[in-house]
């Protein structure tokens, strides 16, 4: 695949890992923001090569993991209603609410469909007109431009019955919330590369001068990474902070116009709530008030919400990275892909379903063992 | 439902499965029951339920052998012994019968590449194959949805009949079956086969040895991309076509030139990954990849990165792994490259004695990472 | 979320009031809505993310990023002598607050050779 390929080569690969080696005389503290970014680093093991006092702290970048647990119960709430066609991208399916997922509610008879593109919703209310079309319009700014162009078409075509539960969340003001913490870590940021593509990066200016940390605008392949760790590094080492661009063939200064402008027409921003992190003031896109009639919150009523975690469940701490999946005692016991008690474990991009696939800290591998039927079944496996 | 206790089975294990009903894979040891989760989480309905998850080959699947399907047959003294393979094998005078059934339930009826009849016949043929038999003849069985258009089923019958040719196997009996509309997919089938072992084989799952040499037989993901490209709602276009195919001339070549291989398998729900998981399971081995080696087709590789996908967990119907002596890997992999089947065989790794019941591959980095089992339903139902 | 992937624009067409586009990913095809690049013709490439079209993909930056990344024992070499390549930083678009130490080309590492952490 043309830029993907080239971006894994594996001589380059070990090349990067070498120079990193060779410039870092101190240890340090990198965030990468993105989940699909934790994904390549945990699954092409690049933390793992990495000299010894380089640590990654993973960052909150999985918008299914930072999806705030009013907004599941609500959409479980919205998708059990008989009259109900409710859309979603595929990885919230199994997104644990407080007492079921989307998953099970489908298994329940519930019509709970994934969709690739929030365009594919619309087109399901078009063809559907006498049942009720909701979409769960999640995401960082990436997703924002094309939810809300699912919005627009929406009003373009006069639908009565498509509504949209949001649940936008914004990377700036994470990453600043994460700097302001008394027990903040990170010394760089990876940001991530597909926001940047939408909104550039002149947010992330006045981010790096006021708080000094460098901050490398960076891509998802594994030579994507290491240079952007690597860039950091340098500045690190060299004491400057300032915004670079590692992912200089997708990221302009600038961004997407366009995209920016359909965002800014649907969308305005307000205080949004990350599970497992808490309220952040400006941290989230709204619908504007004269596409209030496609909110799915007011068509709605809901009821009363009440939420409850799983209180085995560290994923608050791990999303603000200060603490990693190992450090967690469900992680592997009470807690796996297929039954996660959190978020994290059940996104693709979620820091301890990385861990978990790559089989880091499970002490037995999780491989079912093929048993002998006659053997009887307290028996340990070979 | 009374719950004795909170099920700390990671595998959903039945809320009333009684305390320490065997170790939990993923713990270093089976665990106190914590008492934050004996909390009142009240349990979720859908864990005494069959998932679709419970079918796709993983996890879940072997789940769901071991804690129903094993201990039920069990109960009249009537378990099938040994480890699971492809098939089993059963003693008849002066020789030995390989038997094995499967169900095809794939959706939609018609794919790029087959159908559903030519699935069945080879998906069958193959299993015996992967005993190291040739099949001697096959039963055929279909559940047909009411309203199925007389014509397909013709159609499939008509694959079913080519398919079997070009195995050079005969379909011998038979049963239909009709139910009401929505009770099956439009047609499910069930073929059975029996083939005989040849001698001096004996091919199982526990049969790898440290040393011995992991070969593939093609590319993978062929199937499973197929059959997702034309499944509702993710649709996109793809050049491929699933590579169901009969194996048991390939399998006959190989065992020509070793008829000491330990273990032939393919790998087809839940994909390359959790067939060789089995085989380092059931051997207690150790399995090393090296990620460059697996071929993996443009195509599959894109529509993988597409859906989050890793092709290591796609279906495949056409491809074999075959573990074997190190000192035969040249032998082998010629005598397979001379079929179609097998003309871009290669080795992808090499058994060891290190982290037995894991599979772990070299990255580009040249770390090394656990590859596992799938978990739970991660692709439409395929086969 | 952030999957974004990079693909060839084959075909373009209009949906009304939307740009539409088949776009070939590595031998698999599929639509991606082409509102957010109007500037985007045949045999360009994109970067799609849930169906949406959100960057075009420069030829030449990739090409340049390659370079570097191939260069990477010479320019390591170079760094530690003092003269790393002028273009690197401002090239990549750095942008930074006036008060930052130094110009980012002439910025050397220390002197310590490189002993790994």
């Amino acid at each position: 695949m043309k830029y993907v390929d080239e971006y894994r080569n594996a001589e380059i690969a070990r090349k990067l890992v070498d120079e990193i080696h060779r410039i870092t005389t101190r240890p340090w503290s990198l965030m990468e923001v993105c989940g699909g970014q934790t994904h390549t680093l945990v699954k092409q093991g690049i933390d793992e090569a990495l000299p010894k006092g380089v640590r990654m702290i993973h960052g909150p970048g999985c918008p299914v993991c930072v999806t705030p647990l009013e907004q599941i119960d609500k959409a479980l709430a919205i998708a059990a209603r008989p009259d109900v066609i409710f859309t979603s991208y595929g990885d919230m399916l199994r997104v644990p609410g407080s007492t079921t997922d989307l998953l099970s509610l489908k298994a329940r008879g519930a019509d709970v469909r994934i969709v690739y593109s929030p365009l594919d919703a619309v087109r399901i209310a078009v063809a559907n007109p006498d049942r009720q079309v909701v979409f769960f319009a999640i995401g960082f700014e990436t997703t924002a431009p094309a939810n809300a162009m699912a919005v627009r078409q929406a009003a373009r075509l006069g639908l009565d019955n498509f509504t949209v539960l949001v649940s936008h969340v914004l990377v700036p003001p994470a990453m600043t919330a994460i700097l302001e913490s008394p027990t903040c870590q990170v010394q760089a940021f990876l940001a991530a590369g597909h926001v940047c593509a939408v909104m550039g990066w002149t947010e992330y200016e006045p981010i790096a001068e006021r708080y000094h940390v460098p901050i490398v605008v960076t891509g998802f392949e594994p030579l994507d990474l290491l240079e952007g760790i690597l860039m950091a590094i340098r500045q690190l080492e060299t004491g400057r902070a300032v915004v670079e661009n590692q992912y200089a063939r997708a990221v302009k200064r600038e961004g997407n116009r366009e995209a920016q402008e359909t965002v800014f027409r649907v969308f305005d921003v307000g205080e949004r709530t990350w599970r497992g992190i808490g309220t952040i003031p400006a941290s989230g896109y709204h619908l504007r008030p004269e596409f209030q009639k496609f909110d799915a919150e007011s068509r709605f009523e809901v009821g009363d919400i009440h939420t409850r975690e799983h209180p085995a469940c560290i994923a608050g701490q791990i999303l603000q990275g200060t603490k990693t999946p190992l450090d967690c005692t469900a992680y592997g016991v009470l807690c796996s892909p297929q039954k996660p008690l959190g978020a994290p474990m059940v996104s693709a991009e979620g820091v301890c379903s990385a861990y978990h696939a790559a089989g880091r800290g499970l002490a037995a591998p999780t491989a079912f063992p093929l048993y002998d039927l006659s053997r009887p079944l307290s028996e340990a496996p070979k | 439902m009374t719950e004795k206790r909170a099920a700390v089975d990671p595998f959903g294990g039945f809320p009333d499965e009684p305390a320490g009903g065997g170790p939990e894979p993923g713990a270093a040891a089976t665990p106190a029951p914590d008492p934050s989760n004996l909390a009142c989480l009240a349990p979720i309905p859908e864990r005494a339920r069959v998932l679709l998850g419970h079918g796709s080959g993983g996890q879940l699947s072997a789940a769901l052998m071991r804690d129903v399907i094993g201990p039920a047959l069990a109960t009249a003294g009537g378990a099938p012994q040994g480890p699971l393979n492809d098939a089993a094998v059963v003693d008849v005078a002066g020789g030995r019968l390989a038997f094995t059934t499967d169900s095809f339930v794939v959706s939609p009826l018609e794919f790029p590449g087959g159908d559903i009849g030519e699935l069945a016949v080879n998906g069958t043929v193959n299993d015996l194959a992967m005993m190291g038999a040739q099949p001697l003849a096959l039963s055929l069985a279909y559940v047909i949805e009411e309203g199925l258009p007389i014509d397909e089923l013709r159609k499939v019958t008509e694959s079913v009949a080519r398919a079997a040719a070009r195995a050079g196997v005969r379909v011998v009996t038979g049963d239909t079956k009709v139910v009401g509309r929505g009770a099956a997919d439009g047609l499910f089938v069930n073929t059975a086969g029996i083939g005989l072992v040849a001698a001096g084989v004996s091919v199982g799952a526990d049969r790898a040895a440290p040393g011995d040499a992991v070969l593939l037989s093609g590319p993978i993901g062929l199937h499973g991309i197929a059959i997702m490209s034309v499944r509702e709602g993710l649709g996109f276009e793809v050049e491929i076509a699933s590579d169901t195919q009969p194996l048991n001339a390939l399998v006959a070549a190989i065992v020509a030139a070793c008829p000491e291989v330990h273990v032939l398998r393919d790998p087809t729900r839940g994909g390359l990954a959790s067939a060789l998981n089995e085989i380092a399971a059931a051997s207690g081995v150790g399995l090393d990849l090296r990620e460059e080696t697996i071929p993996i087709p443009g195509p599959v590789r894109a529509a993988c990165e597409m859906l989050g996908l890793d092709p290591l967990h796609v279906a495949n119907e056409g491809k074999l792994v075959a573990i074997v002596p190190a000192v035969a890997v040249e032998a082998v992999l010629a005598a397979m490259r001379t079929l179609p089947e097998g003309a871009e065989a290669v080795e992808i790794g090499r058994v060891v004695a290190d982290h037995p019941a894991m599979v772990t591959v070299r990255t580009i980095v040249g770390s090394q990472r656990i590859v596992d089992m799938l978990v739970g339903e991660q692709l439409p139902r395929i086969c | 979320m952030c999957l974004g992937i990079p693909g060839k624009v084959v075909e373009i067409r209009d949906d009304g009031a939307l740009r539409m586009a088949r776009v070939d990913f590595g031998g698999v095809r599929k639509e991606a809505c082409l509102a957010y690049l109007p500037e985007v013709g045949i045999g360009d490439y994109v970067i799609v993310h849930v169906g949406f079209a959100i960057s075009q993909l420069d030829e030449e930056e990739a090409l340049k990023t390659l370079e570097l990344l191939r260069m990477i024992d010479e320019e390591g070499m170079a760094m530690e002598l003092g003269s790393m390549p002028a273009e690197t930083a401002a090239e990549r678009g750095t942008a930074g607050s006036p008060a930052s130490a130094g110009s980012p080309a002439s910025a050397a590492p220390p002197a310590a050779p490189g002993a790994p952490a």
